[in-house]
This record gives C-alpha cells, structure tokens and sequence, in this order.
C-alpha cells in the first residue's frame, strides 16, 4: 500500500474545490494537537473556503500538564527521570528538564515505556506516563510488565488523561459555539467510537474520526458539512478506527489504572478526566513513592491559553502571542508544546 | 547558557559575546586572510563517539574540510589537538586516527601537527578533537552572500536529514536495522564541479539547524527571500518515515555531508554532472531567490506558501 | 496528540514482539494489542505498540470515494 496516496496534491485540490459549494459559515474545532500540527504543515485552515472555520482544541497531553510537575521531578536527585521528548522543554517555575539535565540530573529522552523498562534493569528510573487513550495502553503494559518482574527500580507518575470527558466539559460551556468536532483519530484506535455518542445527543452536533493525511482531514470536513443536519459520531478512519476500538487494550488500561478527576492545565479539573494507578499496583505509581505533589502554577494574568484550549479564541487574539509569548520563550501552555495550538499557528499560521 | 540548544541560541551566543570582544563583526566559519589563504577551526564533540557512517575522526576531517572549501578554497592542511578522558580505549583512539587519516587521504589533505592532553575521569566525554584547517582561494574566486540576487537558483547537493536521523538511533538505542547511516563527506570535490559550471555565488554547508536554518541566516544576513518548493527537497524514504514518527522535519535536521548553493546562470548539464559523483548523486534544485517575500518560504505540495520559521532550539524526537 | 505511522509486519517473535519495516528499515516493537496480526500486515504504530491492524481494503474504499471509481468489491458485484 503506497500511503504517499493520501497526500495526493490533485486528490486534496480538488475536494476543497468540492467544499466551495457550501456557502454558510460554518467552525469546527480538532480537538487533537496533531490534528492541529497537520493542518498547519499542509496549510489547510487557509486553503479551505472562509467560511468553514477550524479552530484548535485541548489535544495536547503536554500542555494540559500541570507545570509544577517539571518542579518536583527536578528535585528528585537521586533517581532517573524518563520521558518522551514531548516534555523536555515545558518550562518549570526555574528551569526545564534539559537545564536540569545540563546541570547534573540523570534525564533521559525515551521514544516508548518499554526503553523506560530497558533503563530500570540497572537503575531506580521513574517514567514520566504523559498521554492520551493512544499513549496510555502502552504504559500500562509498562507497570504490569515491572510487576510480573518484581521489578522494584521502576515507577510511572501517571498523567494520563482521557479525552472524551473533556470534550463534555469543552462543550457545556455555553460560549463555545461549535458546529462539529473532527476526533482523534489514534485516541479513537482505542476507545472506538461509543465513547463520543453523547455529543449529538447532549449538544446536538455530530463528529467525525479522520486520519492525520491530508486528504483525511478535507474528507472529515466534508463529512460534517454533508451531516449537519443529521448530527451523529462517523468514521472516516475505518482503515485504522474499529467501532469498538481495541479490546485488549483497553482491558488492560482497567487492569492498571482507575479514573480519578484531572486537573488540566489552562482549563482547571475535570471530573472523571484522569488515570491514576489502582492500588494493586501502589508500588509502580511514582506519586506514592516519591511522594510527588503537584499544585496549579501561577499562570501570567495575561496569557489567554485557558480560552485557546477550550476553543474560545484564536493564538493570535492573545495579546502575548508571538510577542513575549514565543516557542523559545513560551509563557502560556500551548506556546509550549510543539503541537500546542499556540506553537502551531507560530509555526505555520502567520 | 543552554546546552543542547540549537544553531540560534548557538548564534546568538557568537554575536553577544565574542564577536564585541574580539572586534570583529561576525565569527565566520572561516576566514580568507591576505586574499588567498584560508584557515579555520573548529571543535567536535560528538556523541555517540562512534556512529553508522562515521565517527568523531572522519567527522573533524570532513567538518574541516567543508568549512575551508565553502569560499572555493582548496583545502591542504590540517592541525588536530586531542583532549582525552584518563581510560579512553586505545584500540578505539586508533580507529579513530586511522579514519581521520583515511578521510584526510580522500579530501586530499595532510595531517601536519597537533597536540594532546589527558584529562582526569569525568572531565570530558571520551574524546574532545579540535582541528585547524588551512586551504588556498584560487585566484578570481570571491564568493559572497551579497552577490546573490532574485531568481538565482538554491541547489542541494542530496538527502537531507540523514546525519541526524543516524544520530539520533544511535543516541536514543531506537534499535533501527540496518541503523541509518551519516552522510558525513567531505565536499571540496562538489565545490569544484559547482565553481567549474555555474556562476556560483555562494555557499554553506547545512549542518546544525539543517537548511531552514541555514537559509534563514543567509536571508537575516542579506535581506533575501527565499521559496523553497517542497516537492523538490530530496528526503530519503527511510528518512521521511522516521520523521514522521518522531515528529521530525527534514529541513531542520543537521547534515554532515550536504552543502546549499546558490548560483546564477549554470550550464545545462550541471545537475546530470553532479549525479555523476558519489557525494552529489541525489542533487537537486530546492528552491529560489525572489524578491516576492521577505525571508524564507516553503510552497507545500498543495501550493500554499507557508513560512519557514528559523527554530532556537535542536528538534527533538517526540511522540505526539 | 498522538504521533502514529504506517508499518508492515515482516516477523512475529517471542512474548507478543515483532519486527515492522519502517520505509525499509526494521525495528521491534510490541505486538500484544494486535495479537491476530499476520506478517505482511499493516499496522499503525504508537511508541513501539502496534495499536491496530490496518485493513488495506478500507484504505482503498477512502481513496476510491475521491477517484470516484466504485471500491473494489462493489466493481465486482457489477461483474
């Protein structure tokens, strides 16, 4: 299979050609960062007619972090911190974890859980378990693996969060006026399509899965537009989104963990919204270990992320925005991710 | 002061402190005195020591090499000072001279003197190498980023991203086989085809920053813009993917073998000519100098043109 | 949120681990959520999990809607 095929330019042309046909305005918000970075690489919020408006959602695991995190991980000296790249550069109250990691702390970049697991057979070694459904199944295998192996050196601080509860909080506040959500389409891998079909039926829009080719996301578009009137959950992902999502995985994500509230950075708690690990497995969950606390920072008065996550403005509306707020010099969540919405429209967007 | 930032910071760092104290207006690479003898410096520290494709010794040649020919020098001589950490494996050091002599051989260079140092255990990775590199500027060759102009051509000498992406596997344990391997080359030869058929008017080597950071220089520098066509960037297809699952962009990878041209009229069979040779084989026309935009542009394959930003910090590899 | 990419499984090994061609290098990652996966199959991987099986069939079906040339099984009804 040449999936070069799903950027095809003639293909992609052409359907957004088909879109102009739709002339109300229209706004629909991606709620994953990746969506928003894909959107942004291939340049489709301007490409696509004026009057379908996308606008950026909370999809981004490292941005909803709470930044007092990076503090206490830099306090624990004696212990190796694992993470994905995602996370090296989110600043704390003094430094991030690269300084830190210039300055003597054992910080080491993983691409997956299971090199986390490599390190801890020589080390006391802490995984840093950031992300959404996609991300999460791999880190409980993770946690049972070093359970199934007595293996004491190793520990998860569990950030997991789960996107459909936020998307319920999002979606209450009544100033958001959306008219369809394109989902995530690795989150849905996983958790399937059931989990959303409260939205047509509790705010009455409908909402799409798509993929993360270009032609996938002007596709998912289409498929909004052509259902507005018949507000339901689709799936235009089918090539890698089940219905059901994937069993095994989410058994296992209940095997490990249980939800709890979250506290989401730049929105506040949401009920429901976070993963911590049950106590069967007490002695892999880095919080109780280490005893790590985390409390919300003091954001800058004048940072407008909480209203960039929930899909109320546009980057550029922050008065921060490319201004004092930039990625090598990020104040606000989403300038500091590299697929927060702000860091996205600095990239690609202006 | 950041380590592991990237080429801007790295820059930035030349302009507000050297640059003022040593009085002179910017800290070039290397430097043309007396109109024909070019000499450079330069230090490595690479790590891993050892990687697919190369190691620290062929890299100091290479990168010495590369920084003396970007004026059109030929480059003839070299000087390497070695710092070492007390237990550095003997067979290793030599592996490592004995492919600093074999690269040396190939670009047509001799070792001529260096110095060594031992330092304690921890006060260095391994092995720190600092070269001097001394070259000749043919007479009649002035390249200079001012003589570019608007409609002038950008070419590529290859693959982009492939330093990088070798780095990075051997770094992060990805456990990739066959491990991708460094385009680290030495480029005099690719200097010599551009200077022999087209009016090159200048050149940089595309290592730390990759070339969007590179054109991004060269554009603060000049005041240029520049658009680069994006289905036009030659990427290797392991390279793209892998990009595409660590969240990487080709254009902001480092190179060790590519350099960026940029040149007037050139003869009709200047691309045929360069895929003749080994380090030239994928060259390719990227882009061009216009005076449409100010700064650096990237028409994506779906024909928008977007900015291609000058990025502070190193790309790291990312999951989301 | 979630970085994810095409890769064909060339090799099933011991504890739910493979082996997938990433535009022509391999790698091993872990199989244990897509355990009925064959070689010669895609997936999608995330962190070295494969998290689904890709069916090529609905790849083409999605690429067929914009050639609008009918997928493949509804060609062959009309033969």
């Amino acid at each position: 299979m040449n999936w070069n095929r799903f950027r095809q330019p003639d293909l992609i042309l052409k359907l957004i050609g088909d879109l102009t046909e739709y002339k109300k305005q229209v706004k629909f918000m991606e709620v994953c960062g990746s969506h928003t970075m894909a959107i942004g690489h291939w340049g489709l919020r301007k490409l696509l007619p004026e009057n379908i408006i996308l606008i950026s959602g909370p999809g981004c695991p490292v941005c909803v972090t709470p930044a007092t995190i990076i503090d206490s991980l830099i306090k624990l000296k004696s212990v190796t911190i694992t993470t994905f790249g995602d996370l090296m550069r989110v600043p704390g109250s003094h430094q991030n974890l690269e300084q830190a990691r210039a300055q003597g702390c054992d910080i080491r970049i993983v691409f997956s859980p299971m090199d986390a697991l490599k390190i801890s057979q020589d080390r006391e070694t802490i995984f840093i378990g950031l992300g959404f459904e996609t991300t999460i199944p791999g880190i409980a295998f993770s946690i049972v693996n070093a359970a199934k192996n007595n293996n004491q050196n190793f520990s998860v601080l569990s950030l997991g969060k789960l996107i459909p509860p936020a998307l319920d909080a999002l979606l209450d506040d009544k100033d958001l006026k959306v008219d369809g959500l394109i989902l995530p389409g690795h989150v849905s891998t996983i958790i399937g399509m059931m989990p959303y079909e409260f939205i047509p039926y509790k705010f009455g829009i409908g909402g799409v899965i798509t993929g993360f080719e270009p032609l996938d996301i002007v596709l998912g578009v289409k498929t909004l537009i052509e259902n507005l009137d018949h507000p339901r959950i689709m799936n235009e992902y089918s090539r890698v989104v089940r219905p059901e999502g994937n069993q095994i995985a989410l058994d296992l994500i209940s095997e490990v963990f249980e939800i709890t509230h979250a506290q989401w950075r730049g929105i506040g708690e949401i009920p429901d919204s976070g993963l911590k690990i049950k106590s069967k497995y007490a002695d892999f969950d880095a919080f109780r270990k280490y005893d790590i606390k985390t409390s919300d920072l003091e954001e800058n008065p004048l940072c407008l992320c909480g209203n960039v996550l929930k899909g109320k403005i546009l980057p550029p509306e922050c008065p921060l925005f490319a201004k004092t707020c930039t990625p090598d010099y990020p104040i606000g969540p989403c300038m500091v991710s590299s697929e927060g919405s702000c860091a996205a429209y600095y990239k690609y967007e202006r | 002061m950041s380590h592991g930032s990237g080429a801007a910071l790295t820059r930035q760092l030349i302009k507000e402190v050297f640059a003022g104290e040593f009085r002179i207006s910017t800290l070039d690479d290397a430097v043309c005195i007396d109109g024909s003898l070019t000499v450079t410096t330069d230090a490595y520290v690479v790590n891993p020591i050892f990687f697919p494709g190369g190691d620290i010794g062929k890299l100091s040649i290479t990168g010495t090499v590369n920084d003396l020919c970007m004026n059109g020098s030929r480059p003839a001589y070299i000087l390497a000072s070695f710092i070492l950490e007390e237990g550095f494996a003997i067979d290793q050091l030599h592996s490592i001279v004995s492919s600093m002599q074999s690269t040396a051989e190939e670009a047509g260079v001799q070792i001529i003197a260096g110095d060594t140092k031992v330092v304690e255990k921890g006060r260095c990775d391994g092995l720190y190498i600092t070269t001097a590199g001394i070259g000749f500027l043919p007479g009649g060759i002035h390249l200079d980023a001012g003589k570019i102009r608007s409609g002038d051509k950008i070419i590529v000498n290859g693959t982009l991203g492939d330093h990088a992406i070798a780095i990075i596997n051997a770094r992060q344990q990805l456990g990739l086989t066959p491990a991708p391997e460094s385009d680290c080359a030495p480029l005099h030869e690719v200097i010599r085809i551009l200077l022999q058929n087209t009016n090159l008017k200048f050149a940089r080597d595309a290592t730390r920053g990759g070339v969007a950071t590179i054109l991004n220089e060269i554009c603060d520098d000049t005041g240029l813009g520049i658009i680069i066509d994006e289905s036009s960037l030659p990427v290797k297809y392991s390279t793209r993917v892998l990009c595409d699952m660590l969240g990487l962009d080709p254009l902001y990878l480092a190179n060790e073998g590519k350099l960026i041209a940029f040149i007037g009229e050139a003869n009709d069979d200047l691309l045929s000519l360069l895929k003749t040779y080994k380090y030239s084989y994928e060259a390719a026309v990227i882009g061009q100098c216009t005076n449409e935009v100010k700064g650096v542009f990237l028409r994506t394959i779906l024909g928008r043109l977007r900015p291609l930003l000058m990025l502070a910090s190193d790309p790291l590899p990312r999951i989301c | 949120m979630c970085l994810a990419i095409p890769a064909i499984v060339v090799k099933k090994t011991h504890n739910d681990m493979g082996i997938v061609c990433l535009g022509g290098v391999e790698k091993e990652i872990s199989l244990m959520f897509t355990p009925e996966v064959r070689i010669g199959d895609w997936v999608m991987l995330h962190t070295d999990f494969a998290i689904q099986i890709i069916t090529e069939e609905d790849a083409r079906e999605t690429l067929a809607i914009f050639q609008e040339i009918p997928p493949a099984d509804q060609r062959e009804e009309k033969i």
